[in-house]
């Protein structure tokens, strides 16, 4: 009985089982032995041992793609966090059409990303975008959003807050679970507004935003299609694209237009050993502010 | 006091919602407006003009285009959503050694970074003579995702397990209990996966610039991605066909948001899915 139970489940689950030899385990072992190789596709890989990590170090590049990746990330995250706990904290105080304007914050996330690479070249345009247009009703005159090396990356952030929408219905929904009676009591209190936001609401919904402080920051780390697209490609020979190469670009450069696969494997598993570290320092860090109701696990 | 919070608050949501919806407005627009117009700012074009949309049609196999995305989207979504739940049920409903840390193996996997597979990945279908064709682009589908694992098995986890019990009983096997029972009861978990991999397999950049070389076998964002190259910064400076496709590639999903708009804010809701 106990082994007919077995084989059912093992029938299940076969799928993954297939998929996870074929396109993870064997793939994890081949990306290590590729990163100690020479590798175009064409001809054989030529064992090198550690030549591509010791190149990684002294290659120009990789410092500039992980300064890029790290200011974007640093910029990115917290103007994610802020804007959308800020746009849930609006949507839960207001009783009527809140559905509607939930939908109205959410439907900028279906836009495919390449599309909104599209849009930040064109509403970001220092001469005649949306954006700078806006601005001079208010007499400032807008910067180069999308040439000047400075201003690249807040535009690149800029843009990547219209797609907030995601973060705001997981916060909607943590801000509808934190109990009345909490909110009633603080009232009696006299406590408020700014008080029960930062002593209330805050910690109540601290799961929510560590979980997202750490999902932002390791897509943010790996962000590829909205600068490609924007930035990168066959087309763009007009400017310097140097202050938009993100990590996973030049990742995608050196593996798909140079046919460096050796070197790229090394390049992905130092994404992958960056990517682990943070995660690892966020987690401790952040860990003792996060409260738990019922105790922490 | 309170009263003035209440109109500073829909103050807020009201200017928000401006800003979130104008680029909507301003794109739509400006794909009606003569290329000479396109950066006036307008909403409503001075001179209004379908030749934008004629143009793209001329310059880009738009139709192929679109078959060859709904053509992936289709069989990745169905593919993925069988195969998931599938094994989410294998998990969920049978007890067996290695449960445990197996299951932990599936979550494990949603930790690597997509870049440390995605040479050997490329490398296999280069073996296999895909690389150029639309295969890649769904057929790693066909083994399910961690990320819909997840989901289905949390969903099938909730359900209480006497019919299942009770069907065994009368005597179905394994896979009826499976398609008659369990299947049906997780309906919103399987709609909500067919959603977001609709979307997540629709928007694609990546795989489609690593696998698609041939311009007849494109999928829309990567079509419009070519179209930029040629139209937008790097040549002619045609950005009216650059917005136009964009609004092609874009009001799919929009119409796809509002068929399931329900399932999507509460699948991200409940699954923190991004």
């Amino acid at each position: 009985m106990r082994f007919i139970e077995t084989r059912a489940a093992l029938l299940f689950i076969s799928p993954w089982l297939i998929g996870f030899l074929i396109f993870t385990a064997w793939p994890v072992i081949n990306s290590a032995y590729l990163s100690l190789t020479d590798y175009d596709v064409i001809n054989d890989p030529n064992f090198v041992g550690f030549d591509n990590y010791v190149t990684l170090f002294e290659d120009p590049k990789v410092g500039l793609a992980l300064r890029n990746t790290f200011i974007y990330t640093v910029m990115s995250v917290p103007a994610q966090l802020i804007v959308s706990l800020g746009l849930a904290l609006l949507l839960n105080s207001a009783t009527k059409a809140s559905g509607f304007f939930r939908t109205a914050f959410f439907l900028p996330k279906m836009t495919p990303p390449v599309a909104i690479g599209i849009l930040l070249l064109m509403l970001f345009n220092g001469q005649s975008g949306l954006v700078n247009g806006f601005l001079g009703v208010f007499g400032i005159d807008g910067p180069a959003w999308t040439t000047d090396p400075d201003w690249i990356k807040p535009g690149l952030v800029l843009m990547n807050l219209w797609t907030v929408g995601s973060s705001v219905v997981i916060m909607l929904a943590a801000l509808r679970g934190v109990p009345q009676e909490l909110y009633d009591s603080a009232l009696v209190d006299g406590a408020g507004w700014w008080k029960r936001t930062l002593r209330i609401t805050v910690p109540m919904i601290s799961p929510t935003l560590f979980f997202l402080f750490i999902v932002d920051s390791i897509n943010a780390l790996q962000s590829f299609t909205e600068a490609y697209t924007a930035f990168f490609g066959s087309g763009n020979t007009t400017y310097s694209n140097d202050a938009a190469l993100f990590y996973a670009i030049y990742l995608f450069q050196q593996a798909f237009e140079f046919l460096h696969m050796g070197y790229a494997s090394a390049l992905a598993w130092l994404l992958f050993i960056v990517i682990m570290a943070i995660t690892a320092v966020q987690m401790l860090v952040t860990r003792r502010f996060v409260h738990y109701e019922g105790g922490n696990p | 006091m309170r009263r003035l919070g209440k109109v500073l608050v829909w103050a807020a949501l009201i200017a928000f919602t401006v800003a979130f919806i104008y680029p909507f407005i301003w794109l739509l627009s400006a794909s009606f407006k003569p290329r000479s117009e396109v950066f006036d700012h307008r909403i409503l074009p001075e001179t209004f003009t379908f030749d934008n949309y004629i143009q793209v049609w001329h310059e880009a196999p738009l139709a192929l285009w679109m078959f060859n995305t709904l053509l992936v989207t289709v069989l990745a979504a169905v593919a993925v959503t069988i195969t998931s739940a599938m094994v989410a049920w294998g998990f969920a409903y049978f007890r067996f050694p290695g449960r445990g840390p197996l299951f932990g193996l599936v979550l494990a996997t949603m930790m690597l970074p997509g870049a440390v597979t995605m040479i050997p990945v490329f490398l296999i279908w280069n073996s296999l003579g895909m690389v150029g064709t639309l295969t890649p682009l769904w057929a790693q589908n066909l083994f399910g995702s961690a990320f819909y694992i997840f989901l289905l098995r949390q969903f099938f986890l909730g359900l209480p397990r006497e019919p299942f019990e009770a069907a065994k009983i009368d005597g179905a096997n394994n896979w009826r209990i499976f398609t008659r029972i369990a299947l049906p009861l997780c309906k919103p978990a399987v709609v909500v996966t067919l959603l977001f991999e609709f979307q997540a397999a629709w928007t694609d950049l990546m795989r489609p610039l690593i696998y698609l070389r041939d311009s007849t076998t494109f999928t829309v964002p990567r079509g419009l991605k070519a179209l930029l190259d040629q139209f937008g910064f790097g040549g002619e400076w045609h950005w009216e066909i650059v917005m136009t496709a964009s609004v092609i590639t874009t009001i799919p999903m929009i119409i796809l948001f509002f068929i399931g708009q329900k399932h999507f804010v509460k699948g991200i809701a409940t699954t923190g899915g991004k």
